[in-house]
C-alpha cells in the first residue's frame, strides 16, 4: 500500500484525513454541546429540556441544523452585502483552523507545531474580525454596539488569559502542545495543582474570550437583543453559532492541555492491576463507563413512547457498547499499538467536557457583568494578578533549580498562598469603583 | 429630546445629536422592555445622555369602553390592565363601585378577598423577580419563581376557574364560596413559601455581580419620588413609609399585623430588597387571614341592576405595583358616566428618565425591570 503513494505526499495524508474528520465532526459536536447545555440548564432549572425530537431530545441537534439550513436568508437592505457575507465565514474558518494544532491524543493531531499554543491564540484572535465586521456590516446599532463591546472585551481578556497561560508555560518550557503534555507526564503532576491561580485566571479569561455568560456582553440578549448577530438569520447565524461553540472547545482544549494533563489519564505512572488481570484499573474505566451508559440506554428503551424513539435509544445503547468494545480491545495485543491514541482521545474529550460543564454551570448561576465592571475586573484584577503570578512562579522555579529544592509541592503551596494574598489585596484595592463614575444629575 | 420645528408650514420632529451620539431605539420589540414599551435612548458610547419612553402600543381605550358597559359588565375589563395582578385590579374596581353604591361586602368576603389579593401580590412580585433577574442575566431564578407562581395560579383556578384574568370578585362580595380545602392549600403554600424566598435570596442577595449590577443604579431620592407621584415598592425603597393598606385600610387589612418594609437609598438593590420583604409580609397576612375566616354570607344585597346615585368616587388600593386608583363618576344610570384609572405602572414609569440619565445601556434594562411595569396597565 505504502509504495503506491509518492513519498513526497506521504507525510500529508494522515493530517488531511484528521483535518477532514475535524471539519466533518465539529458541527455535529457543536450541536450536541448545545443539547448538553440545554439539558444541563433544564436540570438546574427544574425542567426537562428538549424531550420531543428523539428520545430525550437526542435528535434535536439534527432537527435544528436542518431548520437553520432551510430558513430564509435575510440580508438587511442597508447592509454591506459583501462584508455581511464574509464575516461569519471568517469567524468560523478561524475557529476551525485553530484545531490544526490541538492534540486530541498522542496520535490525533493535524500538525505538531513548535509554536502550537501561539498559533492557536493568534488564529483565535483573528476570529474577532468576523464579529467586528459582521457587527459593522449589519448597519444596525445593536450590532455595532455588540461588535465594539466584543473587540474591547477580547483585547482585554486575551491579555489576562495569556498571562494565566504563561505560568504553565514556564513550567513546561515549550510552546508545542505535545511537549507541554509530555512535560506534565515527566514531572508527574498536572499543572493545575502547581499553578492553580494561573488556571483560575485562564478560566475567567477564556469564558470572557468565548463571549459566554457572565461575560456575554457582545450578545447580551436582554440588552442588545443578540448583539453582533442581531441581523443574521438562517445559516449565516448558524455559522456564528458554530464558531462560538468551536471556540469554546478550543478554550477547553487549551485548558486541558496546559493545566489538566492533556490526553494523560489520571495517575499515568500508576500501574494498579485489576483483580490479578493484566489490565490496569484506570485503563479499564473508559470501557466500563461506556458499558454502563449503554446498558442504561437499553433499560430506558422499553419506556420510550414511540417506536422510532425506541429504535434510536437502542441504537445509542448499541453505539455505546461498540465504543466500550473499542476501548477494551485496544488494551490487548495485537491492537495495543492503538491504545494510547484511543484512550488519549477519550481522556482528552472527557476533560474538555468537564471544562465545558464548568462553563455552563457558571452561565446558569451568575448574572451578567456590566461593561465597565467587566473592564475593571479585567484590567485592575486579572491582569495585575496574572503579572504577579508569572513573577512569583518564575522566582519559585529559579529557587527550585538553583538550590535544588526537590519539593515542587511545597513551592506550589507557597506560591499559591502568596497569590491568594495578592488576590485579596487586589479585590480590596483594584476593584474599588472610581469616584464620580456616575455623573451628577444636573437637575 | 426632540425638537419640534416648523418646516414649510408642516411640523417635523428632528432630534439634535452631538457628534459622538447615536440614537438607539429599544423596543417596542425587544426582549427586555416587558411588553411593547419603546425607549428612545440618546447614547454617547454606552452612556445614556437622554431617554424618552414612547407608550401607547397597547392602548385599547379601556376607560372609554367603561362608558358603554354596565358596572358589572366592565369588571372583567379591569383584569386586562395589569394582567400580572388581575385579582388586585378587580378588588380596586369592586370596592370603588361598592363605595359609590354605599354598599359594603360582608366580612367573610372581605377576608377571602384579602387572601386572594395577597397571593396575587406574591405572584406579581414573583414575575417581577424572575424577569428582572433575567434582564440582568441570571437565567435560573425565573424558573424557580414561576414554579411557586404556578401554585398560586392553581389556587386561583380552583377558586374561580381562571388563572390569569380571574375576575375573582363581584361588586358586593364574591360569587363563589371557597372550595373545599382552600384554607389548607393556602396554608400549605405559605408554609412552603418561606423557604422558597430564602432560596431566591441565596441566588442573588449577596452575589457580587448582582450587587454590582443593582447597587447605586437608578437612584431615586425621596423628594423626587414624591414629586413624581411614584408609589408602591419604588416609593418605599426611596425611604418613604407609605402603604395604602395601613394608611387607608380597605378589605380586611386593618385586622392583620404586618410590617411595611422600607429602604433608605432608593437604588435598584433597595427596590429588590423591599419587594423580597413584601413577599414575606404578604405571606404573613395570608397565614393570619386563613387561620380565621369568618362564616356568613359572601354577597351583600346590592341588587341585580346597579344604579348608583349620581356622584363621584375615588378609591385606591395598594396594588403590587403601587397605588391603583379608580375615579368613577355616576350619572344615576346603569353605566358609569366616566371611569378614570390611576395605574401605578404608568405613574412609576415617569421616573424612568430621571433614573436612566447618566446610566449605561445595561442599566437601562435593570431600571425598566426594577420599576416593574406592565404595559397593559400603562397604555390601558
Amino acid at each position: 500500500m505504502t509504495h503506491l503513494i509518492p513519498p513526497a505526499i506521504l507525510p500529508y495524508i494522515l493530517p488531511v484525513v484528521y483535518g477532514a474528520v475535524i471539519v466533518a465532526i465539529l458541527p455535529l459536536l457543536a450541536g450536541y454541546i448545545v443539547l448538553l447545555e440545554r439539558k444541563i440548564m433544564a436540570d438546574m432549572q427544574v425542567r426537562l429540556g428538549p424531550m420531543r425530537v428523539g428520545p430525550h431530545g437526542l435528535l434535536q441537534p439534527l432537527a435544528d441544523a436542518l431548520k437553520l439550513l432551510l430558513k430564509e436568508d435575510i440580508v438587511p437592505r442597508h447592509a454591506d452585502r459583501f462584508m455581511f457575507f464574509v464575516a461569519p465565514i471568517l469567524s468560523v474558518t478561524m475557529a476551525l483552523i485553530a484545531y490544526a494544532a490541538m492534540p486530541f491524543g498522542p496520535a490525533f493531531q493535524v500538525a505538531d507545531l513548535n509554536v502550537g499554543l501561539l498559533f492557536i491564540f493568534a488564529v483565535g484572535s483573528l476570529g474577532i474580525y468576523g464579529i467586528v465586521l459582521g457587527g459593522w456590516a449589519s448597519n444596525s446599532h445593536y450590532s455595532l454596539i455588540g461588535a465594539l463591546r466584543s473587540a474591547a472585551q477580547l483585547v482585554s481578556y486575551e491579555t489576562a488569559a495569556a498571562l494565566g497561560i504563561v505560568s504553565a508555560l514556564l513550567l513546561a518550557g515549550s510552546l508545542s502542545m505535545k511537549e507541554i503534555v509530555r512535560a506534565q507526564f515527566d514531572q508527574g503532576v498536572w499543572f493545575i495543582f502547581v499553578v492553580p491561580v494561573g488556571f483560575f485566571i485562564y478560566l475567567v479569561g477564556s469564558i470572557a474570550e468565548t463571549n459566554r455568560a457572565p461575560f456575554d456582553l457582545p450578545e447580551a440578549e436582554s440588552e442588545l437583543v443578540a448583539g453582533y448577530m442581531t441581523e443574521y438569520s438562517g445559516f449565516r447565524w448558524a455559522l456564528y453559532f458554530l464558531s462560538e461553540y468551536a471556540n469554546m472547545v478550543i478554550a477547553a482544549g487549551i485548558a486541558t492541555t496546559l493545566f489538566l494533563g492533556g490526553w494523560l489519564r489520571p495517575f499515568p505512572g500508576n500501574h494498579q492491576h485489576l483483580f490479578g488481570t493484566p489490565v490496569e484499573l484506570l485503563d479499564a474505566l473508559p470501557a466500563l463507563l461506556f458499558v454502563a451508559v449503554g446498558l442504561y440506554c437499553f433499560s430506558l428503551t422499553p419506556r420510550q413512547p414511540v417506536q422510532i424513539q425506541k429504535i434510536v435509544m437502542a441504537a445509542v445503547g448499541g453505539a455505546c457498547l461498540v465504543l466500550a468494545a473499542v476501548m477494551a480491545v485496544v488494551l490487548f495485543p495485537p491492537f495495543d499499538v492503538a491504545r494510547d491514541g484511543v484512550h488519549g482521545a477519550f481522556w482528552f474529550l472527557a476533560k474538555v467536557t468537564a471544562y465545558l460543564y464548568t462553563f455552563l454551570w457558571i452561565r446558569f448561576t451568575f448574572p451578567r457583568y456590566r461593561f465597565d465592571q467587566l473592564m475593571r475586573l479585567g484590567w485592575r484584577f486579572l491582569i495585575p494578578l496574572g503579572l504577579i503570578n508569572v513573577i512569583v512562579v518564575g522566582v519559585s522555579i529559579v529557587v527550585q533549580q538553583n538550590w535544588e529544592w526537590k519539593h515542587p509541592v511545597v513551592s506550589a503551596v507557597v506560591t499559591t498562598a502568596i497569590m491568594f494574598g495578592v488576590a485579596l489585596w487586589l479585590t480590596e484595592e483594584g476593584v474599588k469603583p472610581e469616584p464620580a463614575a456616575q455623573p451628577a444629575d444636573g437637575e | 429630546m426632540t425638537d419640534t420645528r416648523t418646516n414649510g408650514g408642516s411640523q417635523v420632529e428632528t432630534t439634535v445629536l452631538g457628534a459622538d451620539e447615536i440614537i438607539l431605539n429599544m423596543g417596542p420589540q425587544h426582549p427586555s422592555t416587558h411588553g411593547v414599551l419603546r425607549v428612545k435612548l440618546k447614547l454617547d458610547g454606552e452612556r445614556v445622555v437622554d431617554s424618552e419612553c414612547i407608550i401607547g402600543y397597547l392602548h385599547r381605550g379601556v376607560e372609554k369602553i367603561a362608558e358603554h358597559r354596565s358596572y358589572q359588565q366592565f369588571a372583567p375589563y379591569v383584569d386586562r390592565m395589569d394582567y400580572c395582578a388581575a385579582v388586585s385590579n378587580g378588588l380596586g374596581y369592586c370596592e370603588a363601585v361598592e363605595k359609590l353604591l354605599g354598599a359594603e361586602a360582608p366580612p367573610r368576603a372581605r377576608v377571602v378577598r384579602t387572601i386572594l389579593t395577597e397571593l396575587q401580590r406574591i405572584a406579581s412580585h414573583l414575575i417581577w423577580l424572575g424577569t428582572h433577574a433575567l434582564d440582568i442575566g441570571a437565567l435560573t431564578p425565573v424558573f424557580y419563581a414561576f414554579r411557586e407562581r404556578e401554585e398560586i395560579l392553581k389556587i386561583f383556578e380552583k377558586y374561580c376557574g381562571a388563572r390569569l384574568t380571574t375576575h375573582a370578585f363581584r361588586i358586593g362580595g364574591l360569587q363563589y364560596e371557597t372550595y373545599d380545602g382552600f384554607e389548607e392549600e393556602v396554608k400549605r403554600f405559605c408554609d412552603d413559601f418561606a423557604a422558597k424566598v430564602d432560596e431566591y435570596e441565596t441566588l442573588l442577595t449577596e452575589n457580587r455581580i448582582w450587587v454590582g449590577r443593582t447597587k447605586g443604579v437608578g437612584i431615586l431620592n425621596t423628594e423626587d419620588a414624591i414629586a413624581l407621584g411614584v408609589t408602591g415598592p419604588v416609593l418605599r425603597a426611596s425611604g418613604m413609609k407609605w402603604d395604602l393598606r395601613k394608611a387607608t385600610p380597605y378589605a380586611a387589612y386593618d385586622q392583620y399585623d404586618f410590617e411595611i418594609p422600607t429602604r433608605p437609598t432608593g437604588d435598584t438593590y433597595d427596590r429588590y430588597l423591599v419587594r423580597m420583604e413584601e413577599m414575606r409580609q404578604s405571606r404573613r397576612i395570608c397565614l393570619q387571614a386563613v387561620a380565621n375566616i369568618p362564616t356568613g354570607p359572601i354577597m351583600a344585597k346590592v341588587g341585580k341592576v346597579l344604579k348608583p346615585p349620581p356622584g363621584e368616587v375615588y378609591h385606591a388600593i395598594e396594588a403590587p405595583k403601587g397605588e391603583l386608583g379608580y375615579y368613577i363618576v355616576s350619572d344615576g344610570t346603569t353605566q358609569p358616566y366616566r371611569v378614570r384609572v390611576r395605574p401605578p405602572s404608568f405613574i412609576n414609569l415617569q421616573a424612568f428618565n430621571k433614573m436612566a440619565r447618566g446610566a449605561l445601556v445595561a442599566d437601562v434594562v435593570a431600571i425598566i425591570g426594577t420599576i416593574d411595569i406592565v404595559l397593559g396597565e400603562v397604555d390601558r
